[in-house]
């Protein structure tokens, strides 16, 4: 008798006691909540993940070290430009560390090697920068969105702006590698026309002499360019030093940007460029963001660090929306769906699979009114635009 | 082809071999006379640019960076070598590797903690930025500032080695070091002179390089991969294999790269020849490093022992 007296209330006891776990959503989750950052951070590029991670770094300190009200702790891991090394990165975050959220990832290569280990763990991954076709299309996954770009966004619109400007022989110079012919078709695809020449460079290649003898011989009405890093500086100072400097115009995708103008300086004068975010877009958000960011690094920030601010305030007001519950994944994939946030680019909402739809403008170089190297928006040819594979994602 | 191009392109091969050379002296001896394999030679290169673009910055003179980075240079090489790689001498070269390789990611590593990862910038002086014309082409005034360098200080090194006794200690040492030892000359002396000497040129190859290429953590290593290729072509140890090594290295590289894709074009399909043309012009100076040890297993100008 007394025996069943003590089961029934444990039974009881056990039963309130899920009954109250089960009610605990009505709660706040204030624990705290591990983040990956996954970049390059050493090597030669070391300065495009460390642009990227103060972006978001910015974004949480200025948010008392919160995102959505959960205290965050932000784990950085190493990838290199290696993808192998990517993968052993997101084995130790989804593993080991047990992190819920990834963010970043510099480059293409890295991303197309941890997209599947990752989303397919049912980890969310947030790219702030890398946006490779495949993940755009057949392979895309209801577990990333990206703060940044589909690669090919940033070369279509200056393949619009070089049709617009009447450019009839243009020749495209890229390293030899997947990001390179990815920057060139979609050139191609909104340019139209035939080009006078493709030269393509093996990517560990840094003096262009042969090149650019080549391309002062030819003297084609303007020439297009992606050398990421310090590719991007040394070819324009040899550009310059040829004597070609503002006489045939560079069109250039990811070659000058905030991390190289201090290096390239004059050399990039005059130069256009395709990033999708710049420092003098007009919006509320941007300008808040560009003086915190200046007042707190005493640099001009980069698009690697808007994307990644971008990449912050997704994810803050996501968590917000759950009210800090991030383990119910399909309330947190809606609420990221919704992009609910101030982008620092203005409009921004997420297309079927996951990407920005969004403006994309044209910059050149320009000395700013503080005498610094800097970029100015000169043209949007393309708005609310959507990549070229969205529709080989079977994603609503 | 039209033959200004092509003389352009000479001349750009010229001037990528006589940097190389800058380079590869240094190594070459350090490698022939010491035995030694020194992988942080690409450091030395990388901290004399930094080194001028830091002066560069704060005086505005480029000459003065130049008077600057390379005794900086000098300096470190010669503590490296007295503090650090005394004790490495007698061991084995895969001991070498494995310490000069630890070397390299430590150099990195300071200029990244003193100057960040972003690159850094220095110009050339005012009057070398334009160009100069030759019979009715145009060629950067600093890469043929470059070229007048690179000569200079081959002229120079062939002097010292052929006309002075430090040279005739020098040859002696690369010839056979045990024995220059027995005969009562101080060789840890002399390797000091030559470290230092190999580090200043390395020095020197970085300043030039600076205006060219960006100053940034890590620029040594892809020099350095070339460097060995020039002194592996010319033979180790021999500072006129060095000479004509990094002139025909610099030569090839530049010449495949420049008008292989063309030739692959007449040749093959377009998609073809674009993939396949700059892969096997980048791939050249291996093949000829593979071609001359194949006919001549200690390069094109062996030092000739005893």
């Amino acid at each position: 008798m007394r025996q069943h007296f003590l089961k029934t209330i444990v039974a009881t006891g056990l039963g309130l006691s899920m009954a109250l776990v089960h009610a605990a959503p009505a709660e706040e989750n204030r624990d705290e909540l591990k983040i990956g950052f996954m970049g390059v951070f050493s090597g030669g590029q070391a300065a495009l993940g460390q642009d990227s991670y103060d972006g978001f770094m910015l974004y949480l300190k200025n948010n008392g070290g919160k995102l959505g009200n959960r205290p965050v702790d932000v784990l950085k891991a190493d990838a290199q430009i290696k993808p192998v090394v990517g993968v052993q990165q997101a084995k130790r975050l989804i593993g080991k560390d047990g992190v819920p959220i990834v963010v970043g990832v510099t480059f293409s290569n890295v991303m197309l090697a941890v997209h599947g280990p990752i989303t397919k763990k049912e980890v969310f991954l947030i790219g702030t920068n890398a946006g490779p076709s495949q993940i755009a299309g057949k392979e895309c996954s209801p577990y990333f969105f990206s703060t940044s770009y589909q690669n090919d966004q940033k070369a279509e619109s200056m393949g619009s702006y070089a049709k617009s400007q009447g450019y009839k022989r243009i020749i495209t110079m890229v390293p030899n590698y997947q990001s390179g012919f990815d920057f060139v078709s979609g050139f191609k695809r909104y340019y139209q026309a035939p080009l006078l020449d493709e030269i393509y460079t093996p990517l560990d290649q840094q003096d262009f002499s042969a090149e650019l003898a080549k391309i002062a011989s030819e003297q084609p009405d303007a020439v297009y360019v992606f050398y990421p890093g310090g590719l991007g500086v040394n070819f324009l100072r040899q550009y310059q030093q040829a004597g070609l400097l503002g006489k045939i115009p560079v069109l250039s995708t990811s070659t000058t940007d905030a991390i190289n103008l201090p290096a390239q300086r004059d050399s990039a004068l005059g130069v256009v460029t395709s990033p999708v975010w710049g420092p003098d877009l007009d919006n509320a958000a941007n300008k808040k963001f560009v003086a915190e960011f200046e007042k707190e690094y005493k640099r001009i920030p980069s698009d690697f660090a808007a994307q990644s601010y971008d990449g912050a305030q997704l994810l803050d007001s996501a968590i917000k929306k759950v009210k800090g519950h991030v383990e119910d994944k399909a309330a947190f994939m809606a609420a990221l769906k919704q992009a609910d946030f101030p982008s620092v680019r203005g409009h921004f909402k997420f297309g079927n699979n996951n990407f920005p739809i969004q403006d994309l403008s044209i910059f050149e170089v320009v000395k700013d009114d503080q005498g610094r190297f800097n970029l100015k928006k000169i043209a949007t040819p393309l708005k609310a635009q959507q990549d070229a594979y969205h529709q080989d994602c079977p994603m609503q | 082809m039209d033959l200004q191009l092509l003389a352009t392109q000479i001349l750009n091969g010229v001037q990528l071999g006589v940097l190389l050379f800058l380079l590869s002296a240094g190594l070459t001896l350090i490698f022939g006379i010491m035995n030694f394999v020194n992988l942080a030679h690409g450091s030395l290169y990388m901290m004399g640019a930094y080194v001028a673009a830091a002066v560069f910055n704060t005086y505005g003179s480029f000459v003065l960076a130049l008077l600057a980075a390379v005794p900086a240079a000098i300096l470190i090489g010669i503590i490296l070598d007295r503090v650090v790689l005394a004790g490495l001498y007698s061991r084995e070269h895969l001991d070498q590797v494995l310490a000069t390789f630890g070397l390299i990611l430590v150099f990195n590593e300071i200029v990244r903690y003193l100057w960040g990862s972003a690159p850094i910038y220095i110009n050339a002086p005012q009057a070398l930025r334009g160009t100069l014309e030759f019979f009715g082409f145009e060629y950067p005034s600093y890469r043929i500032f470059i070229i007048a360098v690179g000569l200079l200080c081959g002229l120079g090194l062939y002097l010292l080695i052929n006309k002075t006794r430090v040279g005739m200690l020098i040859r002696a040492g690369a010839a056979d070091a045990e024995m220059v030892d027995a005969m009562g000359t101080n060789i840890r002396r002399l390797n000091t002179l030559i470290f230092g000497l190999g580090a200043g040129l390395a020095g020197l190859g970085g300043v030039m390089a600076g205006p060219i290429l960006s100053v940034q953590p890590g620029m040594g290593e892809p020099i350095l991969i070339l460097t060995l290729v020039v002194i592996v072509t010319g033979g180790i140890g021999s500072i006129r294999g060095a000479f004509y090594g990094a002139l025909i290295v610099g030569l090839v590289d530049t010449l495949g790269r420049a008008f292989m894709p063309a030739a692959f074009n007449e040749l093959l399909a377009k998609s073809l020849a674009q993939a396949a043309g700059p892969a096997v012009a980048s791939m050249l100076i291996y093949l000829l490093m593979a071609f001359v040890l194949a006919i001549r297993p200690h390069g094109l100008f062996p030092v000739r022992n005893g």
